[in-house]
């Protein structure tokens, strides 16, 4: 059983749950960017929630089955088609030998996941079959998809007309709050800087990839300093440290960037806060253009809402019970 | 160790990270790989990753599995242990990276980036010589691989090294960043920004300014080289490397042993004590030198 790629749509990778442990040594997680999406898509289709899965970027693959398989699309407002016929988001159903899978217009999320029972099985690389592009490896090997690849698919036990329920699916608009936790390097902004930060809508520019989220709007304010030895010479420059995924960084005071699951590891510009795990998927799901807040919650509310986010992923890998 | 006290701060419900020091020390350095070290002894369950970087430690945990109290608990009781240590010594080891400087890829590349560059009629060389003082190039590049260097963090990208010069502060090459980075870097760069030297272990972006390249792999997930037997990374926090100047005749001869599959780095464990480097840097690499080398 393979997937053939006809036509790669766009930043289209394989991708599962992540990859642990190697964030000392530069390597991060990597995984679906919209965890929750790709652990439904593989549920649907009889899968256990971190099998691997394709990874679109608001333009979705054209690709061909060799037999016959059960499969699912999830993430993304989309148009999901096979043989130019419509088919269900968050719903498995049966495709043929020879059957063709694509997709239309997005309208409206950023990321969809299509999954096939049995799994991409692409070789696993340190516990992940996920694909880390700026290391080369991992994934169907090491690098993005291309047309007229073959992708392996383990062997699978789904069955068709399994559904998400509406209520479990993510909503999407093009404004959105992000809830982030104030700290790491925010002492640096001034009064003003920080209000800057928090006040206005930030517009999510063209540069959102697996990598980070770089939105524009405004300009923060530092405050003013001798740079300490080894910091460099902007006052949005640190030594260089480590950066959590989630972090924002705002190089140069303008531009805010979300570092996402493919972070670089660390770097030399002031983070002054972190989104918080809940809303990770969420930033994964918004297209340039959309407008942001950054809403700043405290180390417990974050807490509380990793439990709501936990137990709706919960809900979601019973549906099968 | 240090009189003032380290900053604690959550990054979101994941990650606690320690600033120990605002500016970069091998003191502060110490302190995290130190800090790093005691709290991946027994590692509690729930704690991820624990990464030391050049004056700060990130810990990233599973909140599921630990309450975030009690990872703030075990840091700063690690702080503390580390704090009552009367020798600062680390178990590390010393080898060698041959460097082709004024090598054509990096100067090509610098070349099609100029147009970012502090001086544009200079090449990186030539703008790191001025910046710090020096006649020309050749004294830069004689400073440069003058002494060893010590691995001070590993990140940014897949086993990217970050060196900090085992020199006095005042003798630290230090050299601005280009005005706005590149978009493509040699794979195998060496590079200078701040008062660090960084690998680039993959080719990419880069703000950092280019003095040559190595033909030795540091990152190699295809694992060819027997150095790379146990994992794709070479680096690691805290080892020593001394850079050795070839030429371009010595350049391709080891390319061609690396390609061969046959490579070896020439290296040597030992025993780093910060104290006994303090006193006198020069004497104490002089002693690692000869480790190196057996004298």
């Amino acid at each position: 059983m393979a997937i053939e790629i006809m036509e790669t749509g766009l930043a289209t990778s394989i991708q599962d749950q992540g990859r642990v442990g190697y964030y000392n040594v530069g390597i991060p997680p990597s995984g679906a960017l919209d965890l929750v999406s790709a652990a439904a898509a593989n549920v649907l289709v009889g899968n256990d929630p971190s099998a691997a899965v394709i990874e679109s970027a608001y333009m979705g693959p054209k690709l061909r089955f060799t037999e016959p398989s059960i499969v699912a699309v999830t993430g993304a407002q989309i148009p999901v088609l096979v043989n130019d016929q419509e088919m269900p988001l968050w719903e498995s159903f049966a495709v043929q030998a020879g059957d063709v899978l694509s997709f239309g217009i997005l309208q409206g999320g950023a990321r969809m996941y299509i999954s096939i029972s049995g799994g991409i099985d692409v070789p696993a690389v340190l516990g992940s079959r996920s694909l880390y592009a700026l290391g080369a490896f991992g994934g169907f090997q090491g690098r993005a998809l291309q047309s007229g690849d073959v992708l392996p698919v383990g062997v699978g036990n789904g069955r068709p007309g399994v559904v998400i329920p509406m209520s479990l699916r993510p909503e999407f608009s093009r404004e959105v709050d992000v809830r982030m936790v104030l700290g790491l390097y925010d002492y640096r902004l001034t009064k003003n800087g920080l209000s800057a930060l928090l006040d206005q809508p930030w517009k999510l520019t063209t540069v959102a990839d697996r990598i980070g989220f770089r939105y524009n709007g405004g300009a923060l304010e530092w405050v003013e300093r001798i740079q300490p030895f080894g910091a460099g010479s902007d006052p949005s420059n640190i030594t260089d440290a480590g950066y959590p995924v989630g972090s924002i960084q705002v190089p140069g005071g303008v531009e805010p960037i979300i570092l996402h699951r493919d972070a670089v590891s660390g770097g030399g510009y002031a983070m002054v806060g972190t989104v918080i795990s809940a809303d990770m998927d969420l930033v994964a799901q918004c297209a340039p253009g959309a407008q942001t807040r950054f809403r700043p919650v405290t180390l417990d509310e974050a807490l509380e809402a990793r439990a709501v986010a936990r137990n709706r992923r919960a809900s979601i890998l019973r549906i099968l019970d | 160790m240090s009189a003032h006290e380290s900053r604690y701060s959550w990054g979101g419900d994941e990650h606690l990270v320690v600033q120990i020091s605002e500016a970069m020390s091998l003191e502060a350095n110490f302190k995290a790989m130190a800090m790093a070290s005691a709290l991946d002894q027994d590692r509690a369950a729930g704690i991820i990753d624990i990464c030391p970087s050049n004056a700060s430690l990130l810990v990233r945990f599973d909140p599921d599995l630990i309450a975030p109290t009690e990872v703030e608990r075990l840091v700063r009781e690690a702080e503390a242990s580390v704090a009552l240590s009367t020798k600062q010594e680390l178990e590390t080891r010393i080898f060698e990276l041959p460097v082709w400087y004024d090598d054509p890829f990096t100067n090509e590349t610098g070349a099609r980036f100029r147009d970012r560059h502090q001086t544009p009629d200079k090449n990186d060389l030539e703008f790191a010589a001025m910046e710090n003082d020096l006649p020309d190039a050749e004294a830069f590049i004689r400073a440069h691989e003058g002494s060893p260097w010590f691995t001070s963090m590993v990140g940014f990208v897949a086993g990217l090294p970050f060196l900090f010069q085992m020199v006095p502060q005042e003798r630290q090459l230090e050299v601005p960043k280009y005005l706005r980075p590149r978009t493509d870097t040699p794979k195998l760069t060496i590079g200078h920004g701040g008062c660090f030297t960084a690998i680039y272990s993959v080719r990419g972006a880069g703000g950092y300014q280019m003095f040559g390249i190595t033909p030795v792999p540091i990152f190699d997930p295809e694992q060819k080289l027997v150095d790379f037997k146990d994992f794709m990374i070479f680096f690691k926090p805290g080892d020593i490397v001394k850079f050795r100047r070839v030429d371009e005749a010595e350049y391709t001869r080891i390319l061609a042993e690396v390609e061969a599959g046959v490579y070896v780095y020439k290296q040597a464990p030992v025993t780093f004590v910060l104290e006994e480097f303090l006193a006198d840097p020069d004497a104490y690499n002089a002693r690692l030198l000869e480790v190196l080398y057996g004298n």
